[in-house]
């Protein structure tokens, strides 16, 4: 069952098409990814879905109930967690916890706890009683993203929750947002790190100047473009005898062999990485180390918009 | 209203723990209240007293009336201290020192000059230091003499209808005199006195910086970021706006209350009926939010709201007379004080301080109630656009 289906969603700011026509659906447990660079409508397209923004045009349902900027039941099942970091810093991360929990409806008998629980996850119960200002950019951020956890949400909205943040806790963040597909939240979560969508999200959609201009899993989204993988085999001794060899594997498509190195493009590298080492070792090669590179969503993007992601 | 109260719950929880609101909404007020009260002299009210003397060298019935029954009743009122000389230099002399601020000097046969039909004069000497206790003295004067002209001709109409009994209308229209001269005294005297002056007056005065701090913060949720994470929340987004207006309220209120109660038991300030006070305290602060709630809605951020707010309160709180009495002030500058609610709320505290019953401040109520919905029906207006996120 879909928890997050919108469609048609479209917002003008004066002259400028912020999103246009944008629509997908998000399953319960799914982890859905809005790639695309700073200024490509993912944070007016998820405003728009969290009730923040109203739509020009377009429609947005979490659970079944329509999300505007008017609701309040639907609301309740999204928990949004803001690019900017969203906390009030001369609060403790407890109260800010206890402020949205008693905003967002969560039972006075289960709030203490859920508090606690949430503190556990982001890693912060033995500072909880400080006040935010003292805390990190790190710290900060996970508890931006404990905010919107609290009320235990169906839909969860991250928007760049990594921007700014040392490895340590950019991390600790990702392992939790892997976590909560494990626990049946849906998950939308926009980035422009190539490497994040391709770890959390199951589906991706490609999002550039407003409009999606291409959605699926990883795989889908590369064979969508006919990108092949790169299997790069270290030889000792003669690559040529090897290349020779080679010829009889009809999905190769392309051979580049160099000192020491065997370059070959390929549709389907793992499976037929154990012929190409089974010749290998009818030519009387020795393989001395293997690496198989997919394409990425980096590829992916600079073939659908022409242009390379970036910061 | 739920999360109204859950978001000026908040917001009163940061107010009161960064200190701001505590010193700007009492410690503030309170001290410089102290401060005036102490160091300026009061001059209005009951305690300003003038003194004049009087030398009666007529004797007869008209000179009497004023000095035996005027004189006695504005005495009692503790507008006028009066002492009466034998010799006029020794008057004079009085005069020239400052001991008196003016001297009435009745002539031999003035009263039967007045009787006769052909006028009469009666001589104010007043202290050139002393202007403004001199025009009290002459004011009580001018009330006298404008009954007597007014008797002249009803003793002149009385003997054309063959009344003769001179003496006995002279007696009667005697009593009326002093009778108009005390009403138009008493209905000067609406002022507060100094103590009671200061006290509310630097209340009304940092109310203004008191309440914009609920309404302002409205802009540091936006520089904080965390109005996005409202705007998502399952509330109305209209109690975001109460919860802010809900602070300011509390705030102001809170501020005025404690600075009332401080002021009556630390200065003995006398603010009046309570539950008058309590009226133009409430009308007051919606007044003063209205207010800030329009610059807020049309700065850009937290500190140009500030900025602007503290310009409007000092210029409406200078203009509405919470420094000086606007009656020590030029006539304009009173007609224009009525374009804030610094004025009014003076003034409806003053109604009340002279004992005025609460009917006497229906009007002042009113006139910041007007302060309220005209200033919200602005922010409304002017501030569509403040919960966008």
């Amino acid at each position: 069952m879909n928890v997050l289906e919108c469609g048609g969603l479209v917002k003008a700011f004066d002259d400028l098409v912020a999103v246009d026509d944008v629509g997908f659906h998000i399953a319960a447990g799914e982890t859905y990814g809005l790639l695309g660079p700073n200024g490509a409508g993912k944070t007016t397209c998820i405003s728009m879905i969290a009730g923040i923004l109203q739509a020009d045009a377009g429609r947005v349902t979490v659970g079944g109930r329509e999300i505007t900027t008017r609701s309040t039941e639907g609301k309740a099942e999204i928990g949004y967690v803001p690019q900017d970091i969203a906390i009030y810093p001369d609060l403790s991360a407890r109260e800010n916890l206890r402020f949205f929990g008693r905003l967002y409806g969560v039972p006075k008998a289960n709030l203490e706890r859920r508090i606690d629980e949430v503190l556990e996850v982001i890693g912060l119960s033995d500072r909880g009683d400080d006040r935010t200002q003292e805390y990190s950019g790190g710290m900060k951020r996970r508890l931006n993203i404990g905010i919107g956890l609290l009320h235990e949400p169906s839909l969860l909205i991250l928007d760049e929750p990594t921007v700014g943040v040392d490895p340590q806790s950019r991390n600790a963040i990702l392992e939790s947002v892997e976590l909560l597909g494990q626990t049946g939240t849906a998950v939308l979560y926009t980035t422009h790190y190539m490497e994040e969508a391709e770890r959390l999200c199951d589906r991706v959609a490609i999002i550039d100047g407003g409009k999606i201009r291409a959605e699926g899993t990883r795989r889908e989204l590369v064979e969508l473009v006919g990108q092949r993988d790169t299997v790069t085999l270290g030889v000792v001794g003669s690559a040529h005898k090897l290349v020779a060899g080679l010829e009889v594997v009809s999905e190769i498509e392309k051979i580049t062999a160099t000192e020491g190195s065997i370059e070959i493009l390929v549709e389907g590298a793992s499976q037929v990485l154990p012929r190409l080492l089974d010749v290998a070792q009818q030519s009387g090669v020795a393989v001395s180390g293997v690496e198989v590179i997919e394409p990425n969503l980096e590829s992916v993007f600079l073939h659908l918009t022409g242009k390379a992601l970036r910061d | 209203m739920r999360a109204a109260a859950l978001i000026a719950r908040k917001d009163l929880s940061q107010r009161i723990r960064d200190k701001s609101a505590i010193l700007l909404g009492v410690v503030a007020p309170l001290g410089l209240a102290l401060i005036f009260s102490g160091i300026i002299p009061d001059t209005s009210g009951s305690s300003f007293d003038v003194q004049v003397g009087v030398v009666n060298n007529d004797g007869g019935v008209v000179a009497a009336g004023f000095v035996n029954d005027v004189l006695p009743a504005v005495e009692a009122d503790d507008i006028l201290t009066v002492t009466s000389y034998a010799d006029e230099d020794a008057a004079l002399a009085d005069v020239d020192s400052g001991t008196l601020s003016a001297v009435y000097i009745f002539a031999p046969g003035f009263s039967d000059s007045i009787q006769s039909g052909a006028g009469g004069s009666v001589r104010l000497v007043g202290n050139v230091d002393q202007s403004t206790s001199a025009q009290i003295a002459k004011a009580v004067l001018d009330g006298y003499l404008a009954e007597i002209d007014a008797v002249g001709i009803a003793v002149g109409s009385s003997a054309v209808s063959g009344a003769t009994d001179l003496a006995a209308i002279t007696a009667l229209a005697t009593q009326e005199t002093a009778a108009v001269v005390l009403t138009d005294i008493a209905a000067d005297n609406r002022e507060l006195d100094a103590t009671t002056f200061f006290s509310a007056g630097m209340a009304v005065f940092f109310l203004f910086f008191t309440v914009q701090f609920g309404v302002s913060s409205l802009l540091e949720e936006r520089f904080h970021g965390t109005l996005p994470r409202l705007l998502g929340a399952p509330i109305n987004r209209w109690s975001i706006l109460g919860g802010k207006a809900i602070t300011s309220f509390v705030l102001g209120l809170v501020s005025m209350v404690v600075l009332a109660v401080a002021t009556t038991f630390m200065i003995g300030a006398e603010w009046g009926n309570p539950i008058g006070v309590a009226i133009l305290m409430v009308c007051g602060v919606l007044s003063a939010l209205g207010i800030m709630a329009v610059v807020a809605v049309v700065s850009k951020t937290a500190e140009q709201a500030a900025n602007w707010q503290s310009i409007v309160a000092v210029a409406l709180g200078l203009l509405g007379g919470t420094f000086f009495p606007l009656s020590q002030g030029p006539r304009l500058l009173a007609l224009f004080s009525k374009l804030t609610p610094h004025a009014w709320f003076l003034q409806g505290l003053g109604d009340l301080s002279a004992g005025s019953d609460l009917t006497a401040i229906i009007t002042p109520a009113l006139a910041l109630i007007a302060f309220f919905a005209v200033t919200v029906g602005a922010a409304t207006i002017f501030g569509k656009e403040v919960l966008a996120p």
